[in-house]
């Protein structure tokens, strides 16, 4: 057997099917791998700015050209910054996005950074700010660029956290500049880093988890020719002495306040001219929502507009949900195209904020709603709720060196939205003071900072407190928002408690909604990780004032895109139940023409086959052409041998198969799959089907169930005397004989005594009294006016059961008529004889009309009306013996031949 | 017209195509059959396996990730709903949908195979009929699988764990009662992305006459699509597979519940099972029946 034999033929269909199915997977591979059609082209260059004190120096800078492709006219431009530890590819995806709105956008590495020269100055006016101006003056001799006058671009600057600072400082720095959006960025790094959350002027708290996470980006660049110092990598020998000197101490000297505060936009804030989009993100343990507040102050101090948005992100959160991305990233195209490009209305003053609503499935992420309120209303919301806490002073230790310590955030570790919202809070033991509320009524929509007064006694005079604020559900887990925790240095202080004097501790800004039946917990601790507190051991006593204030907004929620899904949903649904509708319309339609019989004057003929052929798909013919005609009353044989095309012809009549020409009706009818004249016939094709599980008894019960008829019409008794399989019936058809299925399968298509039965090979596995019973049972079955119709290849069987014979073979009709007609005597007689020369004389004198020698003693003699018994007579008087005397039947003569010829090449039919 | 002996209607008396195959002659096929008994059996037991696998399993220190999962795991043994919540969320991978392809794969296919399928095609119940009576048994054994194991291990769990909030971490608890709304929403859900396997599995069944061939096709397409949903490189793909949106009933854990991906998720599950019906439909009222 070759092995393309097991391959399925190829026909058309097959043929188009599998087309259809490549050109459908071709297409859907293609559109996920076709890389997408650039709208931009970029150039790669060194440029050379000047840079330092006076523009004294110069610095090679790794830049990165966008342009759009199709402009006709000149372009404004945007100055993309990236942030700390990043290069111009950081911001590639942002970059081509904005080249592709038609911008001209300028990346680059800062220096210090990649492959660009010199060393961080921590957005130094004198180095990093200068060399953006320098960059701006390239720009404006671009002759693709706009310009608003010589050596003017058309340019706004976008940037977050150390880009975001670049933009701020660069927009107070350069006039030119005429819009920025800065995100998630720094007002005042000597705050950032020494964060003071207290009502004090003394110095804050040392934020050493993110210094170290910042000085390590800058000191790891391996690649760098700066190595030459170790210790500070490419950062400049001022910042690098800077940062070693308060990470030792975590009091920072003036020199360092100093150089802190020269690296902040907070000095030249009212310089700033460039209508500002601020960005910031709600989940940021470096740079809070209060740097971008005290932004927004400043700038909108000198008249210049501003607008603030915050998202669910930050340098702990990373880039937020999608919904939050798409705000954010709408707000600053509308900015960008409204104060640069100069299209588009003016943008609202309305400020933006998302807070968690859940949790996706999808993105194992967090799921954020919108809100809008129509003007930035600061970190103190447009309402607030006061409430009261418990609990008296407790004393607290610090441990030395800090350690162990408290557990808020991970800085460093970024993106982890969910981890955090999850809590990775620990506090310990001994180490702090918790205040709680009782469970709030209502829930409250914290957005903004929290505050609560403060009373601390140390006896060194100092202290170095940590205040949160847990969301504490019904079970008593507490979640601490955002990770986000409020550093406290206080000096000054009393020995006794009794004498302190309250502080107001200002919390982190936060969005959240604390729900109805939570309470708030105020935890004062003494240490945390991310933070530098006091080497010396000691043990405070601090108490909290009952009040606490929440500050609260209620924001118009922005709509949600995506329920546009459940108005297709509904369609969707609409749409198929009216699609449901119309066809189930239809097929009635169809089903009520059936009834009508199509040709009248079949009407009462059970069975009229015209012009039978079917042809399958791969080219075999089964049937040529078949006809016949089966009345009432008659019990015909479908004779042939196997592969004759009998099992064809009755799965047609049965409705299984479609005919390629030709047709049959029953009753007039003619017979499509279903036709419900088919419920006048009764059918055994192809052996017996039972559902092996079920009883012979419970078969034929389910059987007449699917019918659907009245259980009296089914005349199970006469079904099951004629399956005669007594008690047997009621064991599972599964451990059935061949022969007992073929009964109660030849029982079950007599169920309601159907006008035409029809049964293909029935007597099939019996034994001979059992198919002589059949044989009576058929016959007496037809005398009513039903009709039989019975397929076999056995000739003995057709003979004497039936009334009338089809004989067919290789899908034709080679001999039909009554049986005794086809199947009665021939005029012919087969002798045997002693002596075949004399029996052949004798025979020619008698009158016959022919003799034909058949084998060494046999004659076939056509006796043409001569009576058999005056042959033999003759024969005997002329003295020859004879030994045998066989009449022959036409049919025989027609069959044996057929099946003699043609049993090689007949294949399964 | 008296003389005609025929009566009005083509078919025999008593017989109407529309009441062949009665559906619940079908569900009496179906009942009996082992693999029925079986699957519906297991449905209850699985939440009793789990009960006792808790009960002797101890306090296992098995580091949960962090991850929602992780927390359903921790959080089983909390209180009846979410030991329901926990039997739904381990079933919804793996189990159900061999369930619900078992169920949707094997009707017409098992019948061709035993041979009883042309019989009932020769009483005749018109083949749209027959399918039809078939999917919507098939489906409410899938229906009533899922709801055995939501209603026993809801009542398994609460008789063990008593009846407390519905907790997670990825929200504030919510009380028994809206709790109870939640569960029946997953159930629900599941109920609906479960339609994509029946769609597949019933349009194998029609086109071959092996049940094994038609279940297992089906969930073999269903992992194919888990795996390739894994990859991201795939890309906006992956928001067409058959199985992008079977674990969005999770955010009906939440507070508000989110059900954007829900909607979605439905919207995909509708499509394919529409799609694959129709196809199903369209080939079993065509083809030449040789079995």
């Amino acid at each position: 057997m070759s092995w393309s034999s097991r391959l399925p033929r190829l026909t058309r269909s097959r043929v188009i099917a599998g087309a259809v199915v490549l050109v459908l997977v071709a297409g859907l591979v293609g559109w996920a791998a076709w890389p997408e059609s650039r709208d931009w082209t970029s150039e790669d260059q060194m440029i050379t700015v000047p840079t330092g004190p006076g523009g004294s120096g110069s610095v090679s800078l790794d830049t990165r050209l966008y342009l759009p492709k199709d402009h006709d006219d000149k372009v404004p431009a945007v100055l993309l910054a990236h942030g700390f530890g990043g290069t111009k590819e950081s911001v590639s995806d942002d970059a081509e996005s904005l080249a592709g709105r038609g911008y001209a956008v300028l990346t680059w590495t800062a220096q210090g950074f990649g492959r660009s020269g010199g060393q961080i100055h921590l957005d130094s006016p004198d180095y990093e700010v200068r060399d953006a101006q320098g960059l701006l003056d390239w720009l404006a001799a671009r002759k693709e660029i706009r310009t608003d006058a010589t050596g003017d671009p058309r340019v706004g600057v976008v940037g977050g956290s150390y880009g975001g600072a670049l933009a701020l400082m660069l927009a107070a720095q350069d006039p030119r500049v005429d819009a920025i959006v800065p995100s998630i960025t720094w007002n005042d790094l000597s705050n950032v880093f020494l964060q003071q959350s207290a009502s004090t002027e003394a110095t804050g708290v040392f934020k050493k988890g993110w210094a170290g996470v910042f000085f390590g980006n800058g000191g790891s660049d391996a690649s760098s020719e700066a190595l030459a110092n170790p210790a500070c990598g490419r950062f400049a020998a001022d910042i690098c002495a800077a940062y070693l000197q308060v990470a030792t101490t975590g009091v920072p000297d003036q020199k360092t306040l100093d150089l802190l505060r020269k690296s902040s936009p907070a000095p030249v804030l009212s310089k700033i001219k460039a209508p500002t989009l601020l960005v910031q993100g709600e989940v940021d343990t470096l740079f809070p929502l209060s740097e971008a507040d005290a932004n927004a102050k400043g700038i909108a101090a000198a008249g210049t507009p501003v607008r603030v948005a915050w998202f669910t992100g930050g340098h702990d959160g990373g880039a937020g949900p999608q919904t939050d991305q798409d705000r954010v990233k709408f707000l600053t195209v509308q900015w960008l195209d409204h104060y640069v490009k100069g299209e588009g209305d003016k943008p609202s003053d309305s400020f933006t904020y998302s807070r968690v609503a859940g949790f996706s499935a999808l993105d194992r992420g967090l799921v954020t709603n919108g809100y809008s309120t129509d003007a930035y209303p600061g970190l103190g919301g447009t309402g607030s709720t006061q409430i009261s806490l418990q609990g008296s002073a407790q004393p607290i230790a610090n441990p030395p060196n800090g350690n162990p310590g408290a557990l808020s955030s991970l800085p460093g570790t970024g993106g982890r939205l969910s981890t955090l919202l999850a809590g990775v809070a620990a506090d310990i033991p001994g180490q702090f003071a918790a205040f709680d509320s009782g469970p709030l009524p209502e829930a409250v929509d914290v957005a903004g900072a929290p505050a609560v007064r403060l009373r601390a006694a140390s006896p060194t005079g100092e202290a170095t407190l940590f205040v949160k604020l847990y969301d504490v559900d019904q079970q008593g887990a507490e979640t601490l928002s955002a990770g986000l925790i409020a550093p406290v240095r206080l000096t000054g202080l009393p020995s006794s408690i009794s004498e302190a004097e309250p502080v107001t501790v200002t919390l982190p800004a936060i969005v959240r909604q604390i729900d109805k039946g939570h309470s708030v917990r105020v935890v004062v601790a003494t240490t945390d990780q991310a933070f530098l507190s006091p080497t010396e051991p000691a043990t405070y006593t601090v108490a909290v004032e009952p009040a606490l204030t929440l500050p609260t907004v209620v924001g118009e929620p922005i709509a949600n895109p995506q329920t546009v899904w459940r108005y297709v949903l509904a369609g969707l649904l609409l749409a198929i139940a009216l699609g449901l509708a119309v066809v189930l319309l239809m097929r009635r339609r169809r089903l009520r023409r059936q009834h009508t019989p199509t040709e009248l004057e079949y009407a009462d003929t059970p069975l009229v086959v015209k012009g039978l052929r079917k042809a399958y798909g791969d080219g075999f013919v089964a049937v040529e052409e078949i006809s016949f005609t089966v009345e009432r009353g008659q019990v015909v044989g479908l004779l042939g041998p196997n592969g004759a095309g009998k099992t064809t012809t009755l799965r047609v009549l049965m409705g299984l198969t479609m005919p390629t020409a030709g047709e049959a009706l029953v009753f007039g009818h003619r017979l499509v799959p279903g036709s419900p004249v088919l419920s006048r016939v009764g059918a055994l094709v192809e052996g017996p089907g039972f559902m092996p599980h079920m009883t012979g008894w419970e078969n034929l019960q389910a059987y007449w169930k699917a019918t659907g008829r009245p259980v009296e019409d089914a005349h199970f008794d006469e079904a099951l005397a004629i399956a005669g399989l007594g008690d047997s019936v009621h064991r599972r058809t599964r451990k059935y004989s061949h022969g007992m299925r073929q009964r109660l399968a030849i029982a079950q298509a007599m169920l309601g005594l159907p006008e035409l039965l029809v049964l293909d090979e029935p007597t099939d596995g019996l034994d001979p009294p059992q198919i002589a019973e059949m044989r009576r049972v058929l016959k007496r079955y037809a005398t009513d006016g039903r009709a039989v119709l019975v397929s076999s290849h056995l000739l003995a069987e057709v003979e004497q059961t039936c009334t009338h014979a089809v004989v067919v073979n290789k899908g034709r009709i080679v001999a039909s008529g009554p049986v005794e007609d086809i199947v009665g005597e021939s005029p012919s007689v087969q002798i045997e004889v002693s002596d075949v020369p004399a029996a052949s004389r004798v025979l020619s004198d008698l009158g016959v009309r022919s003799v034909t020698p058949d084998g060494p003693s046999g004659l076939i003699v056509d006796v043409n009306g001569t009576p058999r018994s005056e042959v033999i007579a003759s024969l005997v008087r002329a003295g020859v013996d004879v030994d045998r005397v066989v009449p022959r039947r036409r049919l025989e003569d027609a069959f044996l031949a057929l099946v003699g010829e043609s049993s090689a090449g007949s294949g399964d039919r | 017209m008296s003389v005609l002996s025929s009566p009005p209607s083509a078919g025999a008396t008593g017989y109407r195509p529309s009441r062949t195959l009665p559906i619940w002659a079908e569900v009496r096929r179906q009942a009996s059959r082992r693999r029925t008994q079986g699957a519906l059996g297991f449905m209850v037991l699985l939440p009793l396996i789990v009960l006792v696998a808790f009960a002797f399993g101890g306090n296992g220190d098995d580091e949960s990730e962090g991850s929602a999962f992780g927390s359903l795991v921790d959080l089983a043994t909390s209180g009846g709903l979410n030991f329901a919540l926990f039997c739904l969320a381990v079933s919804a991978g793996f189990l159900l949908v061999v369930v619900v392809a078992l169920f949707c794969g094997d009707p017409v296919a098992s019948e061709a195979g035993w041979g009883s399928l042309r019989y009932l095609l020769a009483i005749p119940v018109p083949r749209a009929r027959l399918l039809a009576v078939k999917l919507i048994v098939a489906l409410l054994y899938s229906l009533a699988a899922l709801l055995t194991l939501t209603v026993t291990a809801l009542i398994a769990g609460t008789i063990r764990y008593g009846w407390h909030p519905l907790g997670s971490s990825v929200a504030a608890e919510i009380p028994p009662g809206q709790g109870l709304l939640r569960i029946l929403g997953v159930a629900g859900y599941l109920a609906v992305s479960m339609l994509i396997v029946a769609g597949i599995a019933f349009l194998l069944t029609v086109l071959t006459d092996a049940p094994l061939a038609a279940v297992g096709g089906a969930v073999m397409l269903w992992i194919l699509s888990s795996i390739l949903d894994q990859i991201t490189a795939l890309g906006g793909i992956r928001n067409i597979l058959p199985t992008h949106y079977s674990d969005a009933w999770m955010g009906l854990l939440s507070t508000p519940a989110q059900v954007d991906d829900l909607v979605k998720g439905a919207i995909a599950a509708i499509c394919y099972a529409t799609v694959c019906w129709s196809l199903a439909f369209w080939r079993f009222t065509r083809k030449d029946v040789t079995s």
